[in-house]
């Protein structure tokens, strides 16, 4: 069965606390912020200078002036704050942001991750992910298992250049929930309808299995 | 003193060749869009050119990569302009890729007098080749040196003609920063008032940090990705 992008964020979604200030990396982490649990309310940090980011705006409502760090048109909401980019990244690199979910190409057992850089074919720069990766305690990953080629994204070491050594603790993927612990990794949770073997098969990191590993709730 | 000029082409008569120049903007947004253009139509090249981001293909700083006007760009991200990142791949172009939240301090700290600090970002990766690296407290950091340049170029929404502004939405970014640490500031803005009008409890910028000021014209304020809800 496995889960799509969506899937994914809905059960990264489950992980948001009531009063979480939250920055969302461009990608399937944004479509987080469809799936806020509603008896919870969380602040969206947008790298760009705006706290308490809100959803796009109606046609009429549409400002070069108000967008989110994928350059999408957004909105504020009542209780929002503008600020530069220095006060922005004071928030991720002083440790004010409860939780952090970004996109990978590559994460290691010892939680390395690289999302920034394909040498010689893709290198658009790091922007703010060095930054947040650094700064914040709570990381999640959110990305396929495997790559378009079939191979596996969990490695026990990065062949990419590196974003960020050792800050990985938790990644959810279309096949798994996983953690990354002094054993490497540690399957949590499976999607729905996927079983063991499958993303034994799709992890090529050191895997740890504890028991009976129980499958995802996501409604 | 007078700060105010006519326009962008006088504001930046002087820019010449091989400087150090800074452009405000997170991606198009808050983009000095009348000195780009000004620049644009000047003949100086062998620039080394500070900015979040490199524009796209036909607007805001990519237009002076199609003139070969830059030599060197400082940014954290260049994906939006398919021309930079192919000059980047060949070396045609030298680029010093840098942590976003690392530019903006480098840069603050340039316009405040601090000339290097240490940060966590980027410790074990690529960033921080040939870099010195300490350990306070149980974690490593890396020692980054700040940022100024010869000429600033900031995008405000008001100013006034004592070279106060304050800045709109997300159009805010690098611009007060950038306008603290050029040796000279130029800042184009959609109103100009006279002094006075501006609340002191809302200006961003003071008028100590900029020397040179113009009322824009012609924005066009392109935005990259148009996302609404029905």
């Amino acid at each position: 069965m496995a889960l799509d992008k969506n899937g994914i964020a809905k059960r990264i979604a489950k992980e948001l606390k009531d009063g979480y200030y939250v920055n969302l990396g461009i990608g399937i982490p944004t479509l987080i912020a469809n799936y806020v649990p509603n008896d919870i309310s969380v602040t969206l940090h947008s790298e760009n200078g705006l706290l308490g980011m809100g959803p796009f705006p109606k046609k009429e409502k549409v400002s070069a002036d108000m967008i989110n760090a994928g350059k999408q048109t957004v909105t504020t909401l009542p209780g929002s704050s503008l600020f530069n980019s220095a006060e922005s990244f004071a928030m991720i690199r002083g440790g004010h942001i409860d939780l952090t979910v970004l996109g990978a190409m590559e994460v290691s057992e010892t939680g390395d991750i690289a999302n920034w850089k394909i040498p010689g074919k893709m290198v658009k720069g790091m922007g703010g992910a060095m930054d947040l990766v650094a700064g914040t305690d709570n990381i999640i990953v959110a990305m396929m298992h495997t790559n378009k080629r079939g191979e596996s994204k969990l490695l026990s070491k990065c062949s990419l250049p590196l974003t960020g050594v050792g800050c990985i603790t938790k990644i959810v993927t279309n096949l798994a929930l996983l953690e990354v612990t002094k054993n490497g990794f540690e399957l949590i949770e499976r999607a729905p309808g996927v079983n063991v073997e499958e993303i034994k098969t799709a992890t090529k990191g050191k895997l740890h299995i504890n028991g009976n590993i129980p499958e995802m709730e996501i409604n | 003193m007078k700060k105010v000029y006519k326009n962008a082409e006088l504001a930046t008569a002087d820019i010449p060749d091989n400087c150090t120049l800074m452009f405000g903007g997170f991606g198009l947004c808050g983009i000095p869009e009348n000195c780009i253009t000004a620049l644009v139509k000047k003949s100086i090249s062998g620039l080394t050119c500070i900015s979040n981001n490199a524009g796209v293909d036909d607007f805001g700083i990519g237009l002076m990569l199609h003139q070969h006007q830059v030599k060197k760009m400082i940014s954290s991200y260049v994906g939006e302009n398919a021309e930079f990142e192919r000059q980047l791949l060949s070396g045609e172009l030298e680029v010093e890729l840098t942590p976003q939240g690392t530019l903006a301090e480098k840069i603050r700290a340039g316009g405040a007098g601090i000339p290097a600090f240490f940060t966590a970002t980027g410790f074990g990766t690529e960033v921080a080749e040939d870099k010195e690296t300490r350990q306070f407290g149980d974690k490593q950091y890396i020692l980054e040196n700040s940022l100024t340049a010869d000429f600033a170029m900031v995008k405000a929404w008001k100013g006034d003609t004592d070279g106060n502004l304050i800045f709109k939405g997300t159009a805010r970014n690098f611009n007060p920063m950038m306008a603290t640490a050029g040796k000279i500031t130029i800042a184009e803005v959609e109103e100009l008032v006279e002094p006075g009008e501006l609340d002191p409890n809302h200006i961003h910028t003071p008028g100590i940090f900029v020397q040179r000021i113009f009322k824009g014209v012609n924005y066009e304020k392109r935005i990259e990705n148009l996302t609404i809800t029905e």
